[in-house]
């Protein structure tokens, strides 16, 4: 075994891990915000069949993850799934028929390559064994997506606060709601390529969760966010790496698992503080 | 309180309104929900509008703001952005904006693009909390902010674009009494400094009255707009409410009850 910074897939995942948490901490922080972890959530699950097609159609993940994550987006918002109503029925209805559809494109992939690396990739991804090509392609979807969100920053921020408010000064709420969404389904793809589709959603809010509880201002939210993701990536990684030696069968333990461990325990540290803070306070709520 | 003849003006002639609505009509599916509505607010001048709930105040204002067409009449109004004071505004304790960020977001937050902070804009922003007396909490979470509180910021918001017309809906329906008429002698202090046309919404108009100059009073859909004394007439509110009300005076302060049951002791 290589040295961990010899290693080639090494510094593919702390490229890859590096653009996704920087993205995924500024973008999180206003779905956060914006109260839509729910759609992230949906958005990751149907990356679920994105990335089972485009593993049976033998291109990059990547590419699969990014077309159904805009499209649905896209979808989702047309057909109002913030709606509480709405959203009842398109997760009881469309989520389940999407992901039916993958569990058969999954089954696909695994007879067809007689392996369980497919199911394995998509749903929890496999950072150290993605291609280098993928990182500049992944560092360019970034960079837009950040330049997009800088774009419609003050609309969306002010329709945040007060929808009513943001269109009484003209802003185009829905158009501004609609691009954040498909913004949004980009930004799962990026997080679905390092801990898979079903832990994406914890890479795009934990992050951001954490940061909203120790700054009061959205700029510094998002800069604690991108630095939390990028911490817990990393570790994540070295983890991941040191994890060979490691019982019981010393072949790694899966990247994904350390990543969401250490966000989650950020979040324990500065959550459980404040709660207890709280029930110490005089008459606090 | 000088009882006027009855005479209901709509429009005054030759004012410089900052808002003038003629013949406002509208429906919404297929519902009258304003009927030939007309009334002007000039600056300096602090209206307040009147009704029960579903007479249409929130239509007005949806009109005013350009969010709903008129289906009949003409609306004029500021060609620049006006000061808008929502009504129920909740924010999420965990929003992390600042009394200051919101009011920041006044001066420009519909442009699309991020602007890096200037000294002038900064000053621009302390100008404005200062005047609305925001100073001691322009540093909290916008979502941890007391009714009162927060309707200071939003007002500070609604301003720092320096609007001729503000529109309040409903500013005073979450606060007690107190913070009411706190708020409502900020707002006409407001007005009358800074040459505003002021326009609130309130179904109890007592914390307005000390300081209204008009009233526009709504009832199914009509309007029916004078001066304070023209309006506010145990007569003339019993006939738009179509329930008896009566309009007291109790120690200088003028009260408007309702209901049989009242007994002036």
């Amino acid at each position: 075994m290589t040295g961990f910074f010899q290693s080639g897939p090494v510094h593919v995942a702390l490229a890859a891990g590096a653009v996704t948490a920087v993205v995924s901490g500024v973008v999180g922080v206003l779905v956060v915000v914006r109260g839509q972890s729910f759609a992230g959530h949906a958005l990751g699950d149907l990356g679920t069949l994105g990335g089972s097609g485009a593993f049976l159609a033998q291109v990059s993940p990547l590419w699969g993850f990014v077309g159904v994550g805009a499209v649905v987006a896209g979808a989702m918002e047309l057909f109002g799934v913030q709606r509480r109503r709405g959203r009842d029925v398109a997760t009881g209805v469309v989520l389940g028929a999407a992901l039916g559809v993958s569990a058969l494109l999954l089954y696909l992939d695994t007879t067809s390559t007689s392996t369980a690396g497919a199911t394995v990739t998509v749903l929890f991804g496999s950072l150290f064994a993605a291609s280098p090509a993928s990182v500049p392609e992944m560092a360019g979807l970034g960079a837009l997506g950040l330049v997009a969100l800088a774009v419609v920053y003050r609309p969306l921020l002010l329709s945040s606060v007060h929808p009513e408010l943001a269109s009484a000064r003209g802003v185009p709420v829905r158009s501004v709601a609609f691009g954040f969404l498909v913004l949004v389904g980009v930004t799962v793809s990026l997080t679905s390529m390092v801990v898979g589709t079903i832990l994406s959603p914890a890479l795009l809010v934990g992050p951001a969760a954490c940061a909203l509880r120790v700054s009061r201002r959205p700029p510094v939210a998002m800069v604690v966010a991108a630095g939390v993701g990028l911490a817990a990536t990393w570790a994540g990684v070295a983890l991941a790496y040191a994890s060979y030696r490691w019982p019981p069968s010393h072949s790694g333990w899966p990247i994904s698992f350390f990543i969401v461990a250490i966000v989650f325990v950020a979040f324990l540290a500065v959550e459980l503080p404040s709660r207890i803070r709280r029930r110490r306070a005089p008459g606090g709520a | 309180m000088s009882a006027a003849t009855g005479t209901r003006t709509g429009v005054p002639p030759n004012a410089e309104a900052a808002l003038r609505l003629e013949g406002v009509s509208v429906a919404l599916s297929g519902r009258r929900v304003l009927d030939d509505v007309s009334f002007a607010v000039e600056r300096g001048e602090f209206v307040g509008i009147i009704g029960a709930n579903g007479a249409g105040k929130t239509t007005v204002f949806r009109v005013v703001l350009g969010l709903l067409p008129a289906g009949g009449g003409t609306v004029e109004r500021p060609r620049r952005h006006i000061g808008y004071v929502p009504q129920k505004v909740a924010i999420d304790p965990d929003t992390p904006l600042r009394a200051r960020d919101l009011v920041t977001l006044g001066i420009d937050g519909e442009r699309f693009g991020i602007r890096l902070p200037s000294r002038a804009r900064r000053a621009r922003v302390e100008e404005m909390i200062e005047a609305v007396g925001a100073g001691r909490f322009a540093d909290a979470r916008v979502g941890t902010l007391s009714g009162g509180e927060l309707q200071r910021v939003l007002i500070a918001h609604a301003l720092v674009g320096e609007p001729t017309l503000l529109i309040m809906d409903e500013p005073l329906a979450n606060l007690d009494i107190k913070s009411g008429h706190e708020i409502v002698e900020l707002v006409a202090r407001l007005t009358h400094e800074r040459g505003l046309a002021a326009l609130l919404s309130a179904h109890d108009m007592n914390a307005l009255l000390p300081h209204m100059d008009r009233v526009v009073y709504l009832a199914d859909g009509r309007a029916v707009s004078g001066t304070t004394g023209e309006v506010v007439r145990s007569d003339v509110l019993s006939e738009l409410y179509r329930y008896p009300v009566r309009v007291l005076e109790v120690d200088g302060t003028v009260l408007i009850v309702g209901g049989h049951e009242v007994r002036v002791r």
